[in-house]
């Protein structure tokens, strides 16, 4: 018995199920993939699947770890995808106006804007929402809509093809044999937990997230944070933007970022951040983030026929978020995995709780004796 | 028939939290047709014993038999279904709906499928009738005020059962904190609601933190400490002393020192300084000095303006007229932000929608202010923070003494105490709190109120609101008096000053 303490602690650690499923998710390819856990050296660049799904991941990443501010919040941003959609197109199409592509400085100054750019609709979304007092998902769906228009007006409707080789670094390229990528991602999610956990920022937006008015009366500038996480949250989409249209050396104003914002709330409600708000967890997200890329990897390798795979995918999520319910798995395991407030509910309409048999008694209330 | 049997017996009842004990081997028994008091301090475990009861909270040890029979209760519904009802401190109905659709909210009369409408109504105004009440049941809850909205939910809790046909109705009814919000006249037409149920062979479990109202109502009172059981006692064998004793488990300080006290108290010079401050919907135009390490008591009725007049004072509401000055400078009170910076901290009477952020622990709860005034990219230094909280924790005797754990699970004293120490923290110059003792037991109530003359003494100012005008008169140097939204009297206090004359100028509308 001396176990059990140690392991109800590590159930009840908030990455236990994320991290449970993720394994699960990836052992379950070991018997269609044999060598799905080994990563070979082949130019110097280490391949496998494992770094794939990493690589492959880095958008959805960055994308969601923004996404967990803006949740926690209590707000939530549709506008990702569209954004993803317009930094890959201005950032595209400047490259491809210049005479040369290779240009260091023209790649960082269409970086820039690109950038720019992201941080401009972020401020938008901030704006309608912290001072206009717009319901988060009205106001970021103006960009999530019109985003793409404008995305297809930058690119003017074509699909915008580069031949940049820094640009392919970001999302394309290798670096100490591991693709770029996945340094951009390490060095968001470095900044993004030390921004919010080595300074108060992370406190202030779970106050915010927890109890709005209170967070008012205590004399925090909800209105400054909550800007800020409609800003950040765009700055990580605009990066996401970069490596997508990076990694496939073209704009598609159409189809960059589709649906990403969906798979990104995904990502932080598998992560264990509620969408009402408060608690969040930079970590969970992005186990969530991996959770979903190995799942798209999981489908391909198993041969899901690619006209299901969306309901594959769809009954995968269901199950995860049924184990993450404490009431769920209070229910199906009974309380060796019952957080304390799921009530098990085994014995659910026992026939002791309808007593029929006396009528109430109705004689003027008797006073007892008690010594 | 010589020995009435309990209706409801619980045996052994044992609850554990994280690293809390909240109940060990509690009993507790209720017969039908009898009103009965819970007693106990905040965290004595009145409200896990009815967690337990009513479904909320699971049990770890100990037998609930309802009629005799042993049960289980797994959820709130369960215990409905048994014949167990609650009603809260706060209305959990729609306000939107007409009174017949809240009392048979889920649970219509239907017929194929579609609501009796008619049927529903009529089935609606005879319960009411019955129950002695004068309301229309088909306007919409939200015409009625918040007492009346109270008498519904007794009502919508007794008729379950009525309709579909079990006929078991309510054996045990619940009602935790209910009087909290109500005037005089409210209380009475609840009394009178409980004294028809009681004669009609309801066992009613009542809480309150008003003990006249204990002694009023209640046959026999079951007294707990520290999650254990101290006694049952009819009520007309234990008088208030040998029960507030019990309750706090030695005799009781005296409060009466704290009076003579701030009687012979010395005020510095003036503090904060309002001039024509009012807002249209709120209270009128004012004129209002506070010295420093003045205690400045507001009394008048409910609605009469108390908290609408400190929340100006903090910016919550923005005035529009008037001006503020505080220390000598002028303060724009257009946001909470500009009287924090000027050194004033408020307390709201609404601990959970206005004061706490429950999700968050303990700690962070009590370090919000402070860190909200440095701004986000300056954080308290780990160990300057731990040292701070561990010294309010301690200075306040917050239980339990964790700065780990959820605030959402503390007592209610003890989440007013997290919010004083978030408050102290600061160090503020005025500190407003409203109804600061409201919801909480005997003891706790003691500690506020010595904490508040201990810090007008070191010089801090203090706007106290509360309902218990014997609470004011013994802690303020000064009492303002509210009537009708406006601030029509300001009275030193004195010997000669009694709840009566107080009471005198808040009907009459002016000092003699």
């Amino acid at each position: 018995m001396t176990t059990t303490p140690r392991w109800r602690a590590l159930t009840q650690h908030h990455l236990f199920w994320p991290v449970a499923v993720l394994v699960v998710l990836l052992l379950i390819n070991v018997p269609f993939t044999p060598d799905f856990f080994s990563i070979k050296m082949t130019d110097g660049h280490l391949y496998g699947s494992l770094v794939s799904i990493v690589l492959f991941g880095s958008p959805l990443i960055l994308v969601a770890v923004g996404m967990t501010l803006v949740i926690a919040t209590g707000g939530i941003d549709l506008s990702v995808g569209a954004v993803v959609a317009i930094t890959g197109a201005l950032t595209c199409s400047y490259i491809s106006d210049q005479a040369d592509q290779d240009s260091l400085s023209g790649v960082f100054l269409a970086l820039g804007i690109g950038l720019v750019a992201a941080v401009v609709c972020g401020l938008w979304n901030g704006f309608l929402v912290a001072r206009m007092g717009i319901q988060p998902i009205i106001a970021t769906l103006i960009i999530m809509v019109a985003g793409r228009g404008v995305a297809q007006l930058i690119t003017d409707g074509q699909i915008i093809t580069i031949n940049s080789e820094p640009y392919k670094l970001i999302g394309g390229g290798y670096w100490l044999t591991l693709p770029f990528s996945i340094f951009v991602v390490a060095a968001v999610v470095a900044v993004t937990v030390a921004l919010t956990r080595r300074t108060a920022l992370g406190l202030l937006v779970e106050s915010v997230g927890g109890n709005a008015e209170a967070s008012r009366l205590v004399g925090i500038r909800s209105m400054r944070i909550k800007i800020m996480v409609y800003v950040f949250c765009a700055l990580c989409a605009g990066i996401a933007g970069l490596m997508i249209s990076s990694n496939t050396s073209a704009a598609d104003g159409n189809n960059a970022g589709l649906w990403i914002e969906l798979d990104a709330i995904l990502a932080v409600v598998i992560g264990g951040t509620s969408l009402l708000g408060g608690r969040f967890s930079i970590g969970g997200t992005v186990v969530g983030a991996l959770v979903i890329q190995t799942l798209t990897t999981t489908i391909y390798t198993i041969g899901v026929p690619t006209q299901t795979n969306l309901v594959f995918k769809a009954a995968v999520v269901i199950v995860v978020c049924l184990l993450q319910s404490p009431k769920f798995r209070a229910k199906v395991f009974g309380n060796k995995f019952g957080s304390g407030a799921g009530s098990g509910a085994k014995g659910g309409g026992t026939s002791a709780a309808t007593p029929a048999d006396t009528a109430p008694t109705t004689a003027a209330a008797p006073k007892m004796e008690v010594s | 028939m010589a020995e009435p049997r309990p209706v409801l017996e619980m045996t052994g009842i044992v609850k554990e939290f994280p690293g809390v004990r909240a109940l060990s081997g509690v009993d507790f028994r209720l017969f039908p047709g009898e009103i009965h008091a819970l007693m106990g301090e905040n965290g004595a475990g009145k409200s896990t014993l009815i967690k337990v009861l009513t479904g909320v909270y699971p049990l770890d040890g100990g037998t609930i038999a309802l009629d005799g029979q042993s049960m289980r209760i797994d959820s709130p519904f369960q215990a409905q279904q048994a014949g167990i009802s609650t009603v809260y401190q706060e209305v959990n109905l729609c306000p939107n709906l007409s009174v017949a659709e809240n009392i048979f909210i889920g649970r219509e009369p239907t017929r194929y499928g579609r609501i009796q409408w008619s049927r529903m109504r009529k089935d609606a105004a005879e319960l009411v009738d019955r129950l002695g009440l004068d309301i229309d049941v088909t306007a919409p809850l939200s015409s009625y005020p918040l007492a009346v909205q109270q008498l519904v939910a007794i009502v919508r809790s007794v008729g379950t059962g009525d309709s579909d046909g079990a006929g078991a109705g309510t054996k045990v009814l619940v009602l935790d904190e209910p009087t909290s919000s109500l005037d005089r006249d409210e209380v009475l037409e609840l009394f009178r609601l409980m004294r028809r149920l009681r004669d009609e062979g309801v066992a009613i479990l009542f809480v309150s933190h008003f003990l006249d109202q204990i002694y009023e109502i209640c046959d026999r009172m079951t007294v707990l400490r520290n999650g254990t059981l101290v006694g049952e006692h009819l009520v007309s064998e234990l008088d208030q002393v040998g029960l507030i004793q019990l309750m706090i488990g030695k005799a009781m300080d005296q409060l009466e020192g704290l009076h003579e006290h701030q009687l012979h108290a010395e005020v510095g010079e003036t503090l904060l300084q309002a001039e024509g401050l009012g807002r249209t919907g709120g209270v009128a135009p004012f004129d209002l000095e506070i010295k420093k390490g003045e205690v400045l008591g507001l009394a008048g009725l409910l609605g009469s303006g108390r908290t609408e007049l400190a929340r100006l004072l903090f910016g919550a509401d923005q005035p529009d007229s008037g001006k503020v000055t505080i220390g000598g400078k002028q303060v724009s009170m257009s946001a909470p932000n500009d009287a924090i910076g000027a050194g004033v901290a408020f307390c709201s009477e609404n601990r959970k929608t206005e004061g706490l952020v429950p999700d968050l622990t303990v700690r962070e709860n009590i370090i919000l202010a402070l860190q909200a005034a440095r701004g986000w990219t300056r954080p308290i230094p780990a160990a300057q923070r731990d040292e701070l909280v561990a010294k309010y924790i301690k200075a306040l005797d917050i239980r339990p003494a964790n700065p780990e754990a959820r605030v959402g699970q503390l007592s209610g004293g003890n989440q007013q105490k997290v919010l004083l120490a978030r408050w102290l923290i600061t160090q503020p110059k005025l500190l407003i709190l409203d109804e600061p003792t409201r919801g909480i037991d005997v003891g706790a109530k003691a500690e506020i109120q010595k904490l508040v003359v201990s810090l007008s003494e070191e010089g801090m100012s203090v706007l106290y609101i509360a309902a218990e005008l014997e609470e004011v008169l013994r802690l303020s140097h000064t009492i303002g008096v509210l009537r009708d939204r406006k601030l029509v009297a300001r009275i030193a206090n004195g010997p000669e000053i009694t709840p009566t004359r107080i009471l005198e100028t808040i009907a009459s509308g002016e000092h003699q």
